[in-house]
């Protein structure tokens, strides 16, 4: 069973209604280790090694957040920074990541229809990601599509239900090393064959 | 004389001793054990006590005035505003529900209006005694079984006082009830029409909250200030028999004036050292009460219709569950705490004793009549626990519906107890930041003019020596998650996590100390939270200095993050070096060359040169070596 390691995120967890039933799902799941960033450095202060040797043992990363102008809250910039040093996540030495697996999990307020060419928001998340996926390329992950939870100011309880049971379904899939390909040709993973039947 | 109060006095507390042992021992609640004792000793059993079991009995009713004058303690009108609606909701439905339920039940098995009232009434209230008991000692008062049980049991007690001054009403109005039953104490409302009545009521119920405010409250001070601990024992009963007294006098319940007595100084500082002083009187009192009703339960009665009385108990307990289980269905509690509340409290209470004597003496019941409802009231209270052990054991594990775990960002519950020790400057500090976030810790403070002057600023502050185990019992220890010495003395802050340690190891201490010596001897104590005052302090200062020298500000603020980091690393590691006592000059020695070791050791490790995030240099002089290797 691959494990996970799923880096949360959100300075303001106690006031996310979304991303708390999110967390709620996959929080007991065994070969789960929730990370919650905000609370174990609110001085934006990383104990980078603490940092590597998670990494170390877990073999699939989820950077789990809300997207804030198009892209990730601060102290995931700042964890990015800081815990993947030259010559050990990158560069000629660094091979520590080598042939893990990693992704996004994202919650937006705008729906998935605002986020293309003719959107207001002009770009598709796909695009929006870029930076993540190249920064795991870089370091030799497999990077996946997506899973994002969108328009969540629009969505009752038994949707967001809904999507955290997806999550949690996802997580299983990723645990058994199901080849996910690369989304399928999904720009989702909410969009797969093993998420749409429930 | 004296040899018959002797003897009676050794009967009571060796059977006492002996029946609340086993009882506690069976994993029952001392409330049983003391009511075991007074049926053994009293004329049915071993017949050591005869009849003055009525006497005993007007005697003991002083622990029901001192646990209610401490109830009212409990109650600050801001936190029973802010409970009302539970309070007043849940208690309302279950009061209500069953007050009617058994009206009905009553009506129909025959009796007169009047008894079947009085009697509904009684069958009303739970007893606080065994349901605060359990809950504590299981530890449930988080729960929401916790909380509504506390709302339940908190209008029952205000109820009380308004049947208190109900039932007389109800008494036969054929004049001055000659029936030997009348309590022989001058009355000076009987003679009076109602309306005078009423008028009297109110007038001593404003007594007792002036004379709280402009009497009671100075008298404290002034005791508190000799200093003289008896004193205050005294000070104390005196307050509670004063109020006693006074209520008899107008012909009121002395409970209800004890009562309003004790919620007139819930808001102020004597608060715990009153209730540290009467809690171990106000058990022994209680104790002394149940066993008194032990004594008098009338096992003729059983005896002649145990049909009948079964028949009852069974029904009143059945209805009392019903209207629970309703109640926490109506306020949407989930099914294990349902449960949980209808079986901690389908038991008749112990009001309901002072209830039924009380109509009795106004000739309202009959002695038949009463002793049957003490009897099923006993019996209840001896089945609360049976009951408890049968839903815990065969039907709570069946249903698993769990309580769900608590995230760890929803933590925020008012239940969590915090105790604050020392308000000085740094310590006030924290109440503080505490209070802003809707935090109230209890304060506690020996110094009674800080005490005063910080009340007049509206701070909830209590006078008393936190080194004594009794004072940090009342201020809550047992239900407190963080216990915080912000006092600037070092023994004082010992002495306290000694005690804490010992008898309440699962509260957390958060302890200030001045310098490093005092943190080793806390750390070498096994405490993990120190907080030095003289560290963050200074280096914010060092570190507005280098600014000022041209130093970055962000580079600044992350390189004291690293020393704090490194500065308790060592702390922790210099801890355990043996030390030599407090010899002067040795110590002032040992502190320049631990400064010097400090220094060199600071800039050996050179935590500028360490930190290269974001830093190209270093990554051009990496990619530089591999072109030339």
């Amino acid at each position: 069973m691959k494990k996970i390691l799923v880096l949360f995120s959100h300075p303001k967890f106690e006031k996310s209604r979304a991303n708390a039933v999110l967390i709620d799902q996959i929080i007991d799941k065994e070969g789960v280790t929730l990370h919650d960033l905000y609370e174990r450095y609110p001085d934006f202060n990383i104990d980078v090694n603490k940092e590597k040797e998670l990494l170390d043992n877990h073999d699939v990363i989820i950077w789990h957040h809300p997207l804030y102008w198009y892209s990730c809250p601060p102290l995931m910039k700042q964890w990015i920074d800081m815990v993947l040093e030259f010559n050990w996540a990158y560069g000629p030495k660094g091979e520590a990541l080598k042939g893990k697996t990693c992704l996004n999990v994202i919650t937006t307020g705008g729906s998935r229809e605002v986020y293309c060419s003719e959107g207001t928001n002009s770009f598709t998340i796909t695009q929006f990601l870029r930076p993540f996926e190249q920064t795991a390329n870089l370091c030799g992950m497999a990077y996946l599509p997506p899973f994002a939870v969108m328009g969540t100011h629009n969505l009752n309880d038994e949707q967001l239900t809904e999507h955290a049971n997806q999550y949690s379904k996802l997580i299983d899939l990723l645990q058994q090393d199901f080849n996910l390909g690369n989304g399928n040709g999904c720009a989702f993973l909410n969009d797969i064959e093993q998420l749409k039947r429930s | 004389m004296t040899e018959s109060i002797l003897f009676e006095a050794i009967v009571f507390l060796a059977g006492a001793i002996i029946c609340v042992s086993i009882a506690k021992k069976l994993g029952l609640s001392s409330v049983i054990g003391y009511l075991l004792a007074g049926v053994l000793i009293g004329p049915y059993v071993l017949g050591f006590i005869g009849t003055e079991g009525e006497d005993i009995l007007h005697f003991a009713e002083f622990g029901v005035v001192v646990m209610l004058f401490l109830i009212g303690l409990e109650i600050e009108p801001k936190n029973f505003w802010n409970m009302r609606k539970a309070i007043v909701g849940m208690g309302g439905i279950q009061v209500g529900g069953t007050m009617i339920l058994s009206y009905f039940l009553f009506t129909v098995l025959g009796f007169e209006w009047k008894v079947a009232l009085v009697i509904s009434m009684a069958v009303a209230l739970s007893s606080t005694a065994i349901a605060m008991q359990t809950i504590k000692e299981k530890g449930l008062m988080d729960t929401t079984f916790g909380t509504s049980s506390f709302s339940i049991l908190l209008f029952q007690d205000l109820v009380v006082i308004i049947m208190l001054g109900f039932i007389p009403l109800l008494a036969n109005v054929d004049g001055n009830a000659s029936a030997e039953n009348t309590n022989d104490h001058t009355n000076l409302l009987d003679n009076l029409p109602v309306g005078f009545q009423t008028l009297a009521i109110i007038l001593s119920v404003i007594l007792i909250i002036v004379a709280g405010k402009y009497l009671i409250v100075p008298m404290l001070r002034k005791v508190a200030k000799t200093g003289v601990r008896e004193l205050l024992i005294a000070a104390a009963f005196l307050i509670v028999f004063g109020i006693s007294f006074v209520m008899e006098y107008v012909g009121l319940s002395p409970a209800l004036g004890a009562f309003l007595g004790g919620v007139v100084l819930s808001n102020s500082e004597f608060k715990h050292e009153l209730e540290s002083t009467l809690e171990p009187f106000k058990n022994l009192l209680l104790g002394l009460f149940f066993m008194a009703v032990g004594a008098s339960i009338n096992f003729i009665v059983i005896a002649n219709s145990p049909l009948t009385i079964g028949g009852i108990l069974i029904a009143v307990i059945v209805l009392k569950a019903v209207v629970l289980y309703i109640t926490g269905q109506v306020f949407g509690l989930k099914l294990d705490q349902k449960l949980l509340l209808t079986c901690s409290l389908a038991q008749i209470g112990e009001f309901a004793f002072v209830l039924l004597s009380f109509a009795f003496g106004l000739n309202i019941l009959s002695q038949d009549q009463m002793d049957m409802m003490l009897v099923i009231t006993a019996l209840s209270m001896s089945l609360t626990p049976v009951i408890g052990i049968i839903n815990e054991r065969f039907i709570l594990p069946k249903i698993g519906t769990k309580e769900s775990v608590k995230r760890p960002m929803d933590h925020i519950a008012k239940s969590q107890k915090i105790i604050l020790v020392g308000f000085g400057h740094f310590g006030s500090t924290i109440g503080r930041f505490l209070r802003s976030h809707g935090v109230e810790a209890t304060i506690l403070d020996h110094d009674s003019n800080r005490v005063d002057f910080l009340r007049k600023m509206g701070f909830e502050v209590y006078y008393g020596d936190a080194t004594r185990l009794d004072l940090l019992e009342s201020a809550g220890i047992s239900e407190a998650k963080i216990i915080i010495c912000a006092t600037n003395k070092i023994g004082v802050s010992k002495a306290i996590s000694k005690i804490v340690k010992e008898n309440y190891p699962h509260v957390e201490m958060m302890i200030r100390t001045k310098n490093r010596y005092d943190a080793y001897e806390l750390l070498n104590l096994g405490h993990e939270n120190i907080y030095r005052e003289s560290l963050e302090t200074s280096l914010t200062l060092a570190k507005d200095v280098l600014s000022k020298m041209g130093f970055r500000k962000y580079t600044l603020n992350r390189q004291v993050q690293n020393f704090i980091k490194y500065d308790e690393d060592s702390l922790r590691r210099l801890a355990s070096e043996p030390k030599r006592e407090d010899d002067y000059i040795f110590k002032a020695k040992k502190e320049l060359e631990q400064q010097e070791k400090f220094l060199n050791e600071d800039f050996k490790r050179g935590i500028v040169e360490y930190d290269n995030h974001w830093d190209s240099e270093h990554v051009r002089k990496a990619l530089n070596n591999l072109k030339e290797e």
